[in-house]
C-alpha cells in the first residue's frame, strides 16, 4: 500500500492503488446526488399534475349532498387543507416515512393496498427480465457468432417478428393455447404467495413469458448488433494476433465490451416491463399495481394514483441509477471521466 | 433493390391504403350493430368474421387503421417537433448548463413509461385518443433529442464544421445548414421505429381504455372486446393482433432498408 | 533457410484484387521494412503473413515459417503460431487495446492462451518483466493500470509486451509508429531495434515513411499497387534506386520547394502575451478541480508576406492556440490582433478580421459537408463578406479559385466524393483563397497526404503565395515539411514558444534542449541528391 501511493513521473501525479475505489466512490456520489435531483423533480411533476386534476376528493366521495361541516372535517382527514406548497411537503415527508396517505374510497392506508400489489408486480417483472436476458444473450451472441448464415438470419428473422408483437395480444394466445386448450396453466388469476413459492410463480409464468418474449427480442438485437460493433474493432485484432481463436477473443474481449450498450437498454426495458406488466395484469386478472391503479383511476382515489404512480417512478429511477454503477462496474474510463 | 424496404413499404402501404379508402369506403358501416350476425367466423359475406355485436371486423379494422396510424403519426410528429430541436441546441451548447439541463430533463422524462403519462394525463382530462398522442408524443421526445444530440455532437467534432465556424456562421444557422441534413437519414430511420413503436403503444393504452374511447373503432380495443371470447371467436383476437403486427413489422422493415439504404458508409461501400 | 518466405503471394477479397505475386524474405535477426503510398498492399501482406485476413479474401502462393506453409495450415494450428512465433504490432496504440481490461491481463493472457499449464500468477509475474522489457516497470506501471491511463507512446509499449511475451521468432509491425509523436516515435523504434537484437527476432516493418525505413532497416521491399518494385539491401537499394517509383519516392519524401523570398518585415499579425486554460476533472473525492494550462503566455507576430512554422508535438497546446487565432476560442489573457484588430471583440470573433484570415485542415475526408456541391462548399467564406458576390461575378470568383489550386471550373458541379485525396486539399485550398486573405492558416494541412501529393500540394502553396501575396501560418508536426516550406519557425513545448528564428538557422543550430531532442529525433532520409530524377 505504502509503495504504490508514491507520486511517479509523467503518468504519476495520482495515487495508483487508490484510485479504482475514490473514483468509484465519487462517480456513486455523483450518481447518487442526480438520483435524488430526479427523485424530488418527478415527484414535483406528479404532484403537481394530480394538483390540477379537476374534482375535489371530498365531495366525490360524499356525493352532492354533502354537509358543509361534513365536508371540511373529511378534507381535513384527507390531508386537503393547506397550501400547496405544504401539502407537497406532507406527501414526501410521508412517503419517505412510510406513510403514503389514506385511500379516499377504502379509508384504508395505501401503503397497505400499495404492499400487497407490489408482491405481484415486482416479482413478474423481475422474472422477466430475468427471462429477456437469459433468452436475449444467447441469441443475440449466436447471431453476431454466424453473422450472414443461416443460424442469424434465423435468429433475426425471429426477433423481427418477436419485435412487432403486441405482449397483450400474445398473452391471449398463450391463455388460448396453454390455459383453455391445453389447461397446463390457469387462465388468470394469482394464488397469493402463502400457497408456496412454486404455486405463485406458476401464476406467474405465463404473464412473465408473455412480457419478456418481445423484450428478449429487442434485447438480442442489441446485443448482436453491439457485439458486431465490438468485433470490428482494433483490439479484436490484437486479440487474435495474440493466439485467440475468435470463439475465445469474441468471449474474452468482446462480451464485456459490447454489454456497455446492452446495458443501457437493459434499463430502459425495465421501464417498459413494469409499464406492461400493468397491461398484462389486466389479461391474467393479477391483482398487482396495474389493477390498483385502473380501479383507483375509476374511483377518482388520486391519492392512490398519485403513490402508485410516483413508486412507479421511483423504481425506474432507481433501475437507472443501478445501471450507472452497473456501467462503471463494466467500463473503467466511465469511473474517471467524471 | 432491397428486399426488406420493399416488403416493408407494401406490408405497411396496405394498411395506409385501408385507412383512407375507409374514407369512401368500407364493406358495411363499421358501427351498424347486427346482433343476430355476432361472432360470425370469416365467411365470403364477411371476409374477416364479425363481433360480438355483429359488426364487421374487416370494416372495423379499416377504420381503426386511421386511428391507430394518425396517433402514431402526431405522435411522431410532436416528438420530433420538439426533441430535434432540443438535442441539436443541446448539442451546439455542449458542455455548458443548458446541456446539462436539456438532457438531465431528458433522463427524467424518460423514468415516465407512456403508459404512466398517459395515466397522469387521463386522471386530469380523462381518456381520449387525443391522450394517447399526447402520452406517446411526450414520450418520444427524449428519445429524438438524445439521437440527434449523439449525432451532431460527433459532426461537431467534424472539420467542416470548423470550417463553416471560420467562415462566420452562428450556431443556429450551422445547426441548420449542416448539422440537420446530415442527421437526417438517422432521424428518418428513428422515425419509422418509433412510429411502429407509436402503433403497439396506442394498441396498449386502447386495450387498457386509456386511448381512443367507444363509438371510435380501434384496434387495442377490439383487442380488450376479443379477450373474455378468445376462446369461442379466437378470430376476433387473431385479426387484430396480426393487423398490429403486420403493421409494425412492414414499419420495422422499412426501417431496417431505409437504414442501409441511407447509411452513407455503406454507400460509399457500393459505389 | 529464411525464417518467413513469402512466394508469389496473390491476394484478392470480394475479387477484388490487392496482391501481386509478392515475394520476400525475412531472417532471424533481420529488419526487413515494406514501404509504399496508401494502397500499395503492405498492410494486407502483413496481415497474410499473420494469416488474418478479411472475410472474403483468397490467397495464392505460399507464405512459409520455416517449415510450414502457413496458407495451408488449420485455423487451430495458425491460433497456435500467432502470439507463440509470431507477434504483431499494430498502427493504432489507442484502440489496440481492449479498455476495460488492465494491461497486466492482457500481456498475461498470451502467455495463458499458449500455455494453459502456466499459474495466473505465474504469467502475471511474466507480463511483469516483459513489461519491464518493454520500459514499463511495475513500479511505476503497474499491472492493474488501464489502457486509458496511459500515453500513445505507453499503450504501443503495451502492445509490443504483448507480442513479445513469448519471444516470437517473428515480429510483424504495422506502422507501428505512425500515430505517435516524433520523441516517442524514436523511443519506439529504437526499442523494437533493441528487441530484435536481445531475442534475435525477425522484424517484418511495414510504414510509408521513408526516413524511418532508412534509419531501421537492414533490406527494403517498396510495393506499389500489390506489387513489389523493387527489394534490396537498404544501402544498395538507395544507391541504386533502379525502379522510377522507387526514386520517384524518394524524391518526394525529400521534396524540396522554391519560396520567393520573404519582404522585409511588417506585422500582420500579433499575439501579445496569450493564455488559455482548460478545467480538468477532480482528481480526489473533494479535491478541487485542478487546471491544464493549454497555451502559457505566449507571445509572437507574423510578418506580411512571410511563411512561419509552429511545430511541436501533440498536447503542446498547438491546437489550441490554432483555434484562438482563428477566433474560434477565446483566450483567458492577452490579446490577438490582424492588422492592430482584434480577433474577439468583446466576446464575439471579429468577422472583418476574419475576413483576412483563412484556414486549411488535415483531414482531405471529414473537412466538406459530403451533401454540397464543391461550388458551395468553396464560397462558404462568402458569408463573411459585406456583400456576398452573385451570379457572374461569384461564378468568376469559384473559377478562378479552382484554376488557381489546378483544378477545372467544371468540377464546381462535383460532390466531395468524387474527388481524391490530393483534390480535396486542393478544394480546401481554394477554399481558403476565395475571398483573398492575407493570411492562410495551414494546420497539419498536407500530414494526411501521401508524399508524391504532398510534394504536388507544398509546390502549389510554394507558387500561390508567390502570385496571391499571400503569409502563411504552418502549423505541423512534421519536421520535414516545415523545414521547407518556411522562413522561420517557432518551436512550441506544454503552452510555451521555447525557440523561435529563421528556419534554416534553428534546424541546424538548435538553442533550446527540446528544439535539439526533436530535430535529433526525427528520422533522417539518407542524402538522395545525387540520384537524378
Amino acid at each position: 500500500m505504502e509503495f504504490s501511493q508514491i507520486t511517479f513521473g509523467r503518468t504519476g501525479r495520482r495515487r495508483t492503488a487508490r484510485i479504482p475505489s475514490a473514483l468509484m466512490l465519487r462517480y456513486t456520489l455523483k450518481r447518487f446526488v442526480s438520483l435524488v435531483l430526479s427523485l424530488v423533480v418527478a415527484s414535483m411533476v406528479i404532484f403537481t399534475v394530480i394538483e390540477i386534476a379537476p374534482g375535489d376528493p371530498a365531495s366525490f366521495m360524499l356525493g352532492i349532498n354533502a354537509q358543509p361541516e361534513t365536508l371540511a372535517a373529511l378534507r381535513a382527514e384527507l390531508g386537503l387543507e393547506g397550501s400547496k406548497t405544504t401539502r407537497y411537503l406532507a406527501w414526501i415527508g410521508g412517503m419517505v416515512t412510510g406513510d403514503f396517505g389514506t385511500s379516499y374510497t377504502y379509508r384504508t392506508p395505501v401503503l397497505d393496498m400499495v404492499g400487497d400489489r407490489l408482491w405481484v408486480s415486482l416479482p413478474l417483472a423481475s422474472l422477466a427480465l430475468l427471462l429477456s436476458t437469459l433468452i436475449a444473450f444467447p441469441a443475440g451472441i449466436y447471431a453476431a457468432s454466424r453473422r450472414g448464415q443461416a443460424g442469424d438470419m434465423g435468429v433475426m428473422g425471429a426477433t423481427q417478428l418477436g419485435v412487432a408483437v403486441p405482449n397483450f395480444w400474445f398473452a391471449m394466445m398463450l391463455v388460448l393455447v396453454f390455459a383453455i386448450n391445453l389447461r397446463w396453466f390457469s387462465a388468470g388469476g394469482f394464488v397469493g404467495w402463502d400457497k408456496g413459492l412454486l404455486a405463485g410463480l406458476h401464476a406467474l409464468t405465463l404473464p412473465a413469458i408473455a412480457l419478456a418474449l418481445p423484450q428478449a427480442a429487442i434485447l438480442a438485437r442489441v446485443m448482436r448488433s453491439s457485439l458486431l460493433d465490438v468485433l470490428g474493432e482494433d483490439f479484436m485484432r490484437t486479440a487474435r494476433a495474440k493466439g485467440l481463436s475468435e470463439r475465445q477473443a469474441l468471449w474474452r474481449h468482446g462480451l464485456r465490451n459490447a454489454l456497455i450498450p446492452v446495458l443501457t437498454i437493459i434499463g430502459l426495458q425495465f421501464s417498459f416491463l413494469l409499464a406492461g406488466s400493468i397491461i398484462i395484469e389486466q389479461v391474467f386478472y393479477l391483482p398487482g399495481l396495474g389493477r390498483l391503479i385502473f380501479q383507483s383511476i375509476s374511483a377518482r382515489d388520486l391519492i392512490v394514483v398519485e403513490s402508485v404512480v410516483m413508486l412507479l417512478v421511483f423504481s425506474v429511477i432507481m433501475m437507472n441509477f443501478l445501471v450507472d454503477l452497473a456501467y462503471a462496474a463494466v467500463d473503467p474510463r466511465l469511473r474517471a471521466r467524471t | 433493390m432491397n428486399r426488406n424496404l420493399i416488403t416493408g413499404a407494401v406490408l405497411s402501404g396496405i394498411f395506409v391504403a385501408a385507412a383512407l379508402i375507409s374514407f369512401v369506403w368500407t364493406p358495411f358501416d363499421h358501427s351498424t350493430l347486427n346482433i343476430a350476425n355476432k361472432l360470425k367466423p370469416p365467411s365470403g359475406a364477411h371476409l374477416l368474421g364479425t363481433d360480438h355485436f355483429g359488426r364487421d371486423i374487416l370494416s372495423m379494422i379499416m377504420v381503426g387503421a386511421r386511428t391507430s396510424i394518425a396517433v402514431a403519426f402526431v405522435a411522431v410528429g410532436i416528438g420530433m417537433g420538439v426533441g430535434v430541436p432540443l438535442g441539436l441546441w443541446a448539442a451546439a451548447r455542449n458542455g455548458t448548463w443548458l446541456d446539462e439541463l436539456i438532457m438531465r430533463g431528458n433522463d427524467l422524462v424518460f423514468a415516465f413509461p407512456s403508459l404512466v403519462i398517459a395515466i397522469l394525463i387521463t386522471a386530469i382530462f380523462g381518456a381520449g385518443a387525443v391522450n394517447a398522442i399526447i402520452a406517446i408524443g411526450i414520450f418520444n421526445i427524449p428519445v429524438f433529442a438524445r439521437i440527434t444530440r449523439g449525432a451532431a455532437l460527433s459532426l461537431w467534432q467534424r472539420e467542416f464544421i470548423l470550417a463553416a465556424r471560420v467562415a462566420g456562421k452562428s450556431a443556429a444557422r450551422i445547426s441548420g445548414e449542416h448539422i440537420l441534413p446530415n442527421v437526417a437519414n438517422l432521424l428518418i430511420v428513428q422515425g419509422t421505429i418509433q412510429f411502429s413503436l407509436g402503433i403497439l403503444a396506442e394498441a396498449g393504452l386502447s386495450y387498457v381504455g386509456l386511448g381512443a374511447q367507444p363509438p371510435t373503432p380501434s384496434w387495442g380495443r377490439m383487442l380488450a372486446d376479443a379477450q373474455t371470447l378468445v376462446s369461442i371467436a379466437p378470430h376476433m383476437a387473431l385479426v387484430p393482433g396480426f393487423a398490429i403486427i403486420f403493421t409494425v413489422l412492414g414499419l420495422n422493415l422499412m426501417g431496417d432498408g431505409l437504414r442501409d439504404l441511407l447509411d452513407p458508409r455503406l454507400r460509399v461501400a457500393r459505389v | 533457410m529464411s525464417l518467413l518466405d513469402i512466394t508469389n503471394l496473390s491476394l484478392s477479397i470480394h475479387d477484388y484484387s490487392v496482391l501481386h505475386d509478392v515475394t520476400l524474405t525475412v531472417d532471424a535477426g533481420e529488419i526487413v521494412a515494406i514501404t509504399g503510398e496508401s494502397g500499395s498492399g503492405k498492410s494486407m501482406t502483413a496481415l497474410a503473413a499473420m494469416q488474418l485476413l478479411p472475410k472474403g479474401s483468397r490467397t495464392s502462393g505460399n507464405i512459409m515459417l520455416g517449415e510450414r506453409d502457413l496458407t495451408r495450415l488449420s485455423e487451430r494450428a495458425l491460433c497456435d503460431i500467432r502470439g507463440n512465433e509470431i507477434g504483431m504490432v499494430f498502427q493504432e496504440p489507442m484502440t489496440a487495446l481492449n479498455p476495460v481490461q488492465t494491461i497486466g491481463q492482457q500481456v498475461a493472457e498470451t502467455i495463458r492462451v499458449h500455455h494453459p499449464e502456466i499459474t495466473r500468477a505465474a504469467a502475471m509475474a511474466r507480463a511483469a518483466e516483459t513489461l519491464a522489457r518493454v520500459g514499463l516497470p511495475s513500479e511505476r506501471f503497474p499491472l492493474s493500470r488501464y489502457p486509458h491511463e496511459l500515453s500513445g507512446g505507453q499503450r504501443q509499449r503495451v502492445v509490443i509486451a504483448m507480442a513479445i511475451a513469448l519471444q516470437p521468432r517473428l515480429l510483424i509491425a504495422d506502422e507501428p509508429t505512425t500515430a505517435l509523436d516524433v520523441t516517442t516515435q524514436a523511443q519506439i523504434l529504437a526499442l523494437l531495434k533493441r528487441l530484435t537484437q536481445e531475442d534475435g527476432m525477425g522484424l517484418l516493418m511495414i510504414t510509408h515513411d521513408l526516413a524511418v525505413v532508412a534509419d531501421m532497416a537492414d533490406r527494403i521491399v517498396v510495393m506499389r499497387q500489390g506489387k513489389v518494385v523493387e527489394q534490396g539491401a537498404t544501402h544498395q537499394l538507395l544507391r541504386d534506386m533502379r525502379h522510377p517509383y522507387t526514386k520517384m519516392l524518394f524524391a518526394a519524401s525529400g521534396h524540396l520547394v522554391n519560396l520567393p523570398p520573404a519582404p522585409p518585415p511588417r506585422p500582420l499579425l500579433k499575439v501579445e502575451n496569450v493564455s488559455r486554460a482548460y478545467r480538468l476533472p477532480r482528481s480526489s473525492l473533494f479535491g478541487a478541480p485542478s487546471s491544464m494550462t493549454a497555451v502559457d503566455d505566449v507571445s509572437f507576430t507574423i510578418q506580411r508576406g512571410e511563411r512561419l512554422g509552429l511545430v511541436g508535438e501533440s498536447g503542446c497546446g498547438k491546437s489550441t492556440l490554432t483555434r484562438a487565432l482563428l477566433g474560434l476560442e477565446q483566450v483567458q489573457s492577452g490579446a490577438i490582433t490582424l492588422d492592430g484588430e482584434p480577433v474577439f471583440s468583446g466576446d464575439k470573433p471579429n468577422l472583418a478580421v476574419r475576413r483576412k484570415m483563412q484556414v486549411v485542415f488535415q483531414d482531405p475526408f471529414g473537412s466538406f459537408n459530403p451533401r454540397h456541391r464543391v461550388e458551395r462548399l468553396i464560397t462558404e467564406s462568402f458569408h463573411l463578406l459585406p456583400t456576398p458576390p452573385r451570379g457572374a461575378e461569384r461564378q468568376k470568383m469559384i473559377d478562378e479559385a479552382l484554376i488557381a489550386v489546378g483544378l477545372k471550373p467544371s468540377d464546381a458541379r462535383k460532390y466531395i466524393h468524387e474527388f481524391s485525396g490530393g483534390q480535396r486539399q486542393r478544394i480546401a485550398i481554394a477554399r481558403a483563397l476565395i475571398i483573398r486573405p492575407d493570411l492562410i492558416l495551414f494546420d497539419e494541412a498536407v500530414s494526411a497526404l501521401d508524399v508524391s501529393v504532398r510534394a504536388q500540394i507544398l509546390d502549389l502553396l510554394a507558387e500561390l503565395c508567390a502570385a496571391y501575396d499571400l503569409t502563411y501560418l504552418f502549423i505541423s508536426h512534421d519536421l520535414s515539411v516545415v523545414r521547407t516550406v518556411t522562413d522561420r519557425v517557432l518551436v512550441m513545448k506544454s503552452g510555451k514558444i521555447v525557440e523561435e528564428g529563421p528556419t534554416a538557422q534553428v534546424f541546424e543550430n538548435p538553442q533550446h534542449p527540446y528544439t535539439r531532442k526533436l530535430i535529433a529525433a526525427a528520422p533522417v532520409l539518407p542524402d538522395t541528391s545525387k540520384v537524378p530524377v
